[in-house]
């Protein structure tokens, strides 16, 4: 227990110093440019290559390229949702105000992401498969991940005190989190109609280079998007954070003495 | 700092608790989450004629039937897993991606003599991607014919490029 307290102190003034809200407006206004563009760009490059340069599959044809938004974006709902999960575990145990303003702009634009991913996984499964929907373990499992992200939505903002939303909402995302290995081996552990994961890290891919890497540069540019999207949202939080406390200091100090309004102002500082 | 340090390790232990309770719900009900059952599942024990099952494998090369009862086609095919097979009778369209072999799921029920009435047939298409022209030049040179399964490993393919269907694979 001796060397814990040390660790633990260490690693919360690693994340004091990255998640004091006045440096994140700072560091990220410079860098919220080189997210957005590259986006775009790469993301147009590869839906760009996806749907008219890769080669049509050699018994699915075309309807093969749902595969470059389908796949990037079920990546990006399981790892929007790791990101979720660990703004969670931060707001719990080290209260950061930041972690849970992430937190809240996360939710929504994962739940998007899933749902694109339900979306465009249901358009190809009739074609292919012959059925729309099918309660197999990936795709139930991510329909519950989908549900997931919605409940965190609702119950982050269903609290009149705040703080109270915060803390039940990153309870919620920290048992979900349990779901994430269950979609990644879900094609593994139990025979589905979903066939298993192309890309692996022991073996070779299973799919044509020609095919891969423009799923690979669509990836990216989803990624970024996403990134570039939470940044966005996070700091008009922060701003939004800022101008409330602002607001509503006036009050505090019309009714109270001036060490008090110091005081105030302190947490005014800290908090935005 | 010890209040954090409590609160971490509570988060700790109760994920911990969380994920084996998860996991150990879904190990007993396993055989439930399973999509489809294999044919030498069945043929070691038959569910009763009464239950709908899903059924899958792959279609048996040389198996498939086709007939007309009006305008209905009428399909008559074996599924396999390698070591048993089931005849499974099927009145209706195909899905696209039917053919032998490939992996299908048909879900309907076991009649008393064996075989399989399916209500409904769903393809499974497996985890590789090639070019129409990678996949002739496979079957050309004698390496794969998707009558009897899967292709090959995919590291002798994955970089043969469309254009020039005949080159060498880059493999070791």
């Amino acid at each position: 227990m001796t060397a814990t307290p040390g660790l633990m102190a260490r690693l919360g003034d690693l994340f004091h110093r990255y998640a004091n809200p006045g440096r994140f407006l700072r560091l990220s206004a410079r860098l919220q440019p080189w997210l957005t563009w590259p986006a775009i760009i790469v993301t147009a490059i590869g839906l760009g290559w996806g749907l008219f340069v890769a080669p049509a599959d050699w018994q699915q044809g075309d309807s093969v390229r749902i595969m470059y938004v389908h796949v990037p974006c079920a990546w990006l709902a399981s790892s929007g949702y790791f990101a979720l999960a660990l703004c969670s575990l931060l707001s719990l145990v080290w209260r950061h105000t930041l972690a849970d303003l992430a937190a809240a702009e996360i939710g929504p634009v994962g739940a998007c992401v899933t749902g694109i991913c339900l979306a465009t996984g249901s358009l190809w499964g009739k074609p292919m498969w012959g059925t729309w929907w099918v309660w197999d373990a990936r795709l139930t499992s991510v329909l519950v991940l989908f549900f997931l992200y919605l409940g965190h939505i609702a119950l982050i903002r269903a609290f009149d005190d705040q703080q109270r939303g915060y803390r039940a909402a990153a309870i919620l995302a920290l048992a979900g989190a349990v779901d994430l290995p269950i979609i990644k081996f879900s094609v593994q552990w139990w025979n589905t109609l979903h066939q298993p994961a192309s890309i692996t890290l022991s073996k070779a891919p299973t799919m044509s280079h020609e095919m891969l890497w423009p799923l690979l540069i669509c990836t990216i540019g989803f990624n970024l998007g996403f990134v570039a999207i939470i940044i966005a949202r996070l700091r008009a939080a922060v701003m939004e954070n800022r101008i409330r406390l602002l607001l509503s200091a006036p009050a505090a100090r019309g009714s109270s003495s001036g060490s008090v309004t110091d005081r105030s102002k302190d947490q005014g500082e800290q908090v935005a | 700092m010890k209040r954090k340090t409590r609160r971490l390790w509570l988060v700790v232990f109760c994920l911990a608790g969380l994920g084996a309770a998860a996991g150990l719900t879904l190990n007993a009900f396993s055989s439930n989450i399973v999509f489809f059952m294999t044919p030498s599942q069945v043929a070691s024990k038959p569910p009763p004629s009464d239950r709908t099952i899903r059924l899958g494998g792959m279609v048996v090369n040389g198996s498939v039937h086709r007939d007309l009862k009006g305008q209905t086609p009428i399909n008559t095919f074996e599924v396999t897993d390698g070591q048993a097979a089931v005849t499974v009778h099927f009145e209706g369209i195909l899905p696209d991606l039917f053919r032998e072999g490939q992996s299908v799921v048909a879900v309907g029920s076991m009649a008393p003599d064996h075989d399989f009435t399916a209500s409904e047939v769903l393809a499974k298409h497996d985890e590789t991607y090639m070019p129409k022209e990678v996949a002739e030049a496979l079957q050309k040179s004698g390496k794969w014919d998707p009558k009897f399964g899967p292709p090959p490993d995919a590291s002798s393919w994955n970089s043969m490029t469309a254009q020039t269907p005949g080159s060498k694979p880059k493999s070791p």
